[in-house]
């Protein structure tokens, strides 16, 4: 560790000032208060920011995903010029580990790594290739193990243990029924082997942040996360510092979907700062994006369903081993996530699931879009198709006729509270008018499955549908304290009332920044809102997860309004009376009986401020037998997919992909919108393209040009259909909305896949050899002459011959 | 080395770049021009699109040598004044903006879009942006967008 020269100043940022808007009410479509700097270049996302004197900070990476690590030497690297700083794990002042739920993952790694891409060492210098020349300069000495790549095998009793606690990190078992007594009572029985592989959130501002000392021991982080608070008491605790030092500011975030709720760079940037005295920014380039944050699960799962002759399911037998990879992250609530979801939205009487969780030595996984129900949804969903195949039934018919309903109670006890409109939304996306089908010869190329790669005319292309339904929790659940917090700010401003929100809810681009104003611009009656910077000055919002903040933080807004809006009426009785009737405020006026009472201004000399805390109804963990009010709320969607395939080289063309959800309420429709097809295009991602491929522990594709996401080419309109059924425990009745579109779009476009070309399809993405069913392995036979299938027209040398 | 060019009408000339930097580097770190983004860095993601010498190029795809007497055209210099071009105006009323990372890219690519083809079709308007990723949105509401815009301007 080298210290650098004191900079003169403590070097300070100035914060961005809140716009000042005038939104719609909610209900009404409201254009974002962020979409003008947007589209100018001037929003300021964490990778933008800059500061003189400010140094860049590199990470050293293990290339190696299982390995002792027997020493590291930095003195080249700190000799060299422009380098200001070289720190390892011993340099980590406090908690040298961390982790949401378990803090099992090194700052920096000493004695063992145990995956590909994990830091052991981090290089501020004053430009970012000198940081990278200098990571060249460190020499770590490796002793290279096996890495344990298989979730299966690391359950083994006799596998290397990976951590002290073992290699299991969590197993939930659901014991509903009695299924070895049902098992005899089905009349068809359906089994399946199912496989998700690792999918990434792959947002497009990488990971990045700029940590600023304060001159007296404490720092300033600019980030983008997904939940300040969490972020802050992490980074405090690896710091040594108690957390009033660490002072966290969101900055512009380039979407999230779940892999910004970990550390990344968070806590390396703010050592690099601390030990310099000078603001060090961090920027991750895409490559080093794939090993800095967490991925999906990727899972195997074994069902068997059973049903009656008529369709009624009588039990479901599912287990499922998720891959975590090397370190916890928010495993455990994935393994709880997947077992809760694993029968479907279906009244199964009987039913026995395990699901499981284990190390490996593969990156981690953690949090993505969906956690844990996406997983689940390709199993059971690929089951109900299978068993109706069995049955000889309409796939619709017999998901509706074994659809859950409100009161009835899911496979882990919770009774399902109402709206729960499964069968209605099965039927209204049924009934929504097919695409047009067009004759595929002489069509545009551009409407054909490879379209201008000019691989067909139309020639093998077949048609298929596909459906498919699924649900998922809203807000934390199992008994975390899930709450947020709210400031709100009545005042008179330039002559005009104008009211000032205040959270540390993380706007991630899912528009929450414009909800709260719309929130404050309905309660409040006044048309003119700021919302302020999310910062850790204010009390924690919770994450930006789990589809939670327009329920969660939108209900603290709505609750510090209603506050602030009783104290407005005290003085407006204090100086009208108690007998004003019934007030309120329209268009900057108190208002009673249809009359203009008092203008704001007349009440508002001082400021009214209010900040209040609000909790959804709590949530129990489950009992032994996986029992138990595990989650608060449940969001239901329907997806129908319509696919064309050239059954001859596996390429797909999505035609349509239809969509119906029950929302609550549409507090911005178009917002609203816009969340779901951005849901049901990374549900598509998942169906066709997007995996991240892991050889041996190590990733195959960490780039965009490996990595395949939907394109404009790929990804078709989303015809939709939004119920609003409200939710009476709910504010404004409202649903959670941002992950139920990514987790029945998967299934639905497997299924249609299987309609058109009849294969089984077990795995997603589904890739286009196993769509014209080339065999996974090489045949066990090296090919012969004729084996191709040329046999007619004769060998080659005997054709030349003739 | 010293480079000498052109960013959006101005006259720029910085010092000290080191040969290995790439246009977007030089635009975001040493111009104060941050509105092209590093999403990918490596030309398959179209966040950094800018004009160079009226070509629409990736800027992360371009040394900053090669922009030596070019002529730039970022995000920043699309609309030319304190007005917002009908393209980002459009942008923003569709909704087409959610993280808003890919935003600036779209714009300039629908604006060099519109410039050749004021009236695109869907196929048409699907082919142009096929280069510019977005994780958020879906597209539809960017397809709506340019569908406005080239009505608006057309």
């Amino acid at each position: 560790m080298m210290r650098a020269e004191t900079v003169p100043a403590t070097p300070t940022r100035e914060r961005p000032e809140a716009p000042v808007t005038r939104p719609g009410r909610i209900g009404e479509s409201t254009t974002r208060a962020d979409g003008v700097p947007k589209v100018t270049g001037e929003f300021e996302y964490s990778s933008d920011l800059s500061m003189d004197g400010m140094l860049w900070g590199a990470t050293l990476r293990s290339p190696h995903p299982h390995a002792n690590i027997w020493s590291v030497d930095t003195s080249e690297a700190e000799a060299m010029p422009g380098v200001f700083a070289v720190l390892t794990h011993e340099d980590v002042p406090g908690r040298k580990v961390y982790g949401m739920e378990i803090p099992d993952q090194p700052v920096l790694a000493w004695e063992r790594i145990r995956y590909g891409g994990e830091p052991v060492a981090v290089v501020a210098a004053d430009h970012p290739e000198t940081a990278r020349l200098a990571l060249e300069k460190i020499s770590v000495e490796y002793e290279v193990l096996d890495p344990l790549t298989d979730a299966q095998e690391a359950m083994k009793e006799d596998a290397p243990k990976l951590h002290l606690s073992g290699n299991v990190l969590r197993h939930v078992r659901i014991d509903h029924g009695n299924v070895a007594k049902a098992s005899a009572e089905a009349d068809v029985v359906v089994t399946g082997e199912y496989e998700v592989g690792m999918q990434d959130q792959a947002f497009l501002g990488p990971e990045s942040g700029l940590a600023v000392p304060d001159g007296e021991g404490g720092v300033d982080l600019y980030i983008s996360t997904q939940w300040l608070h969490v972020d802050r008491d992490q980074v405090a605790e690896s710091l040594g510092l108690p957390p009033e030092m660490v002072r966290l500011t969101l900055s512009g975030v380039g979407g999230a979907f779940g892999g910004r709720e970990d550390l990344s760079m968070q806590v390396h940037a703010c050592l690099l700062a601390l030990h310099t005295e000078r603001p060090v920014k961090m920027v991750y380039n895409r490559e080093e994006s794939f090993y800095g944050h967490v991925h999906r699960h990727p899972a195997k799962m074994s069902y068997e369903h059973g049903a009656t002759k008529s369709g009624e399911l009588v039990y479901v037998k599912a287990r499922f081993v998720l891959d975590g990879g090397a370190y916890a992250s928010s495993s455990m609530a994935v393994c709880l996530n997947a077992a809760t979801f694993a029968c479907g939205p279906y009244k199964v009487p009987n039913a026995e699931v395990e699901s499981y969780l284990a190390y490996t030595n593969n990156p981690p996984c953690g949090a993505m879009r969906g956690f844990g129900a996406v997983q689940a949804c390709f199993g059971h969903e690929s089951q109900m198709d299978k068993l109706a195949e069995a049955l000889g039934m309409d796939p619709v018919e017999l998901r509706v006729k074994n659809a859950i309903e409100p009161g009835d109670r899911f496979p882990f006890g919770q009774e399902v509270p109402p709206p729960a409109p499964v069968v209605e939304i099965l039927e209204r996306v049924k009934a929504m008018p097919m695409p047009e089908e067009k004759e595929v010869m002489g069509r545009d190329l551009r409407e054909l499955p490879g379209g201008v790669s000019n691989t067909t005319h139309g020639e093998g292309v077949r048609r298929g549908v596909g459906y498919a339904v699924s649900f998922k929790n809203i807000g934390f659940s199992a008994g975390f304290d899930d709450y947020s917090t709210a400031r709100v700010i009545l005042s008179i401003e330039d002559g005009e009332p104008l009211v000032r929100v205040h959270t540390a809810a993380a706007e991630v681009g899912q528009g929450l920044v414009t909800l709260q104003a719309q929130i404050a611009r309905t309660e409040l009656g006044v048309e003119r809102v700021a919302v302020l910077q999310a910062d850790t000055r204010v009390g924690s919002a919770g994450s930006t997860s789990a589809s939670r903040q327009s329920y969660v933080t939108g209900g603290a807004v709505k609750k510090a309004c209603e506050a602030v809006r009783e104290r407005l009426f005290e003085r407006v009785r204090e100086e009208l009376g108690e007998d004003s009737g019934d007030l309120s405020v329209e268009n900057g006026d108190v208002v009673s009986g249809g009359e203009v009472v008092l203008p704001l201004s007349e009440v508002l000399d001082e400021e009214i401020e209010e900040t209040v805390e609000y909790r959804h109804k709590p949530t129990y963990p489950p009992d032994e037998n996986g029992q138990g009010d595990v989650h608060v709320q449940f969001a239901f969607s329907a997806h129908r997919a319509v696919v064309e395939v050239d059954v001859e080289l596996g390429l797909v063309r999505v035609v349509e992909l239809a969509t119906a959800q029950d929302v609550g309420k549409a507090m911005n429709p178009q917002a609203l919108e816009g969340q779901i097809e951005g849901g049901v295009a990374q549900g598509l991602g998942l169906a066709l393209l997007e995996e991240i491929q892991i050889k041996d522990g190590r990733i195959q594709n960490a780039s965009f040009t490996d990595y395949l996401l939907p394109t404009t080419l790929d990804m078709p309109s989303v015809k939709m259909d939004i119920l609003e059924l409200a939710d009476p425990e709910a504010p404004y009745g409202l649903k959670g909305v941002g992950e139920p579109p990514t987790i029945s779009s998967t299934p639905a476009i497997v299924a249609a896949l299987r309609d058109a070309t009849g294969r089984e399809l077990p795995r997603v993405p589904v890739k286009p050899e196993q769509i014209v069913g080339i065999a996974k392995k090489p045949p066990d036979a090296p090919p012969q002459p004729g084996s191709a299938g040329y046999a007619e027209l004769g060998r080659l040398d005997e054709r030349r011959e003739q | 080395m010293r480079l000498r060019l052109e960013v959006n009408g101005e006259r720029r000339e910085v010092d000290g770049v080191w040969e290995g930097e790439s246009l977007l580097y030089v635009l975001r770190e040493r111009l104060g021009l941050p509105g092209s983004k590093n999403a990918c860095e490596q030309g398959e993601c179209g966040s950094c699109s800018v004009y160079m010498d009226g070509i629409l190029v990736c800027s992360c795809l371009v040394l900053a040598g090669q922009a030596e007497g070019r002529e730039v055209v970022t995000v920043e210099g699309i609309a030319g004044g304190d007005e917002l071009h009908p393209v980002q105006e459009a942008f923003v009323e569709a909704g087409a903006v959610q993280c808003g990372f890919c935003t600036p890219g779209f714009v300039v690519a629908t604006h060099d879009l519109l410039r050749r083809e004021p009236e695109p079709t869907d196929a048409e308007i699907r082919e142009a942006l096929a280069g510019n990723l977005c994780r958020c949105t879906g597209y539809e509401k960017i397809l709506d967008a340019v569908r406005l815009a080239a009505q608006r301007t057309g």
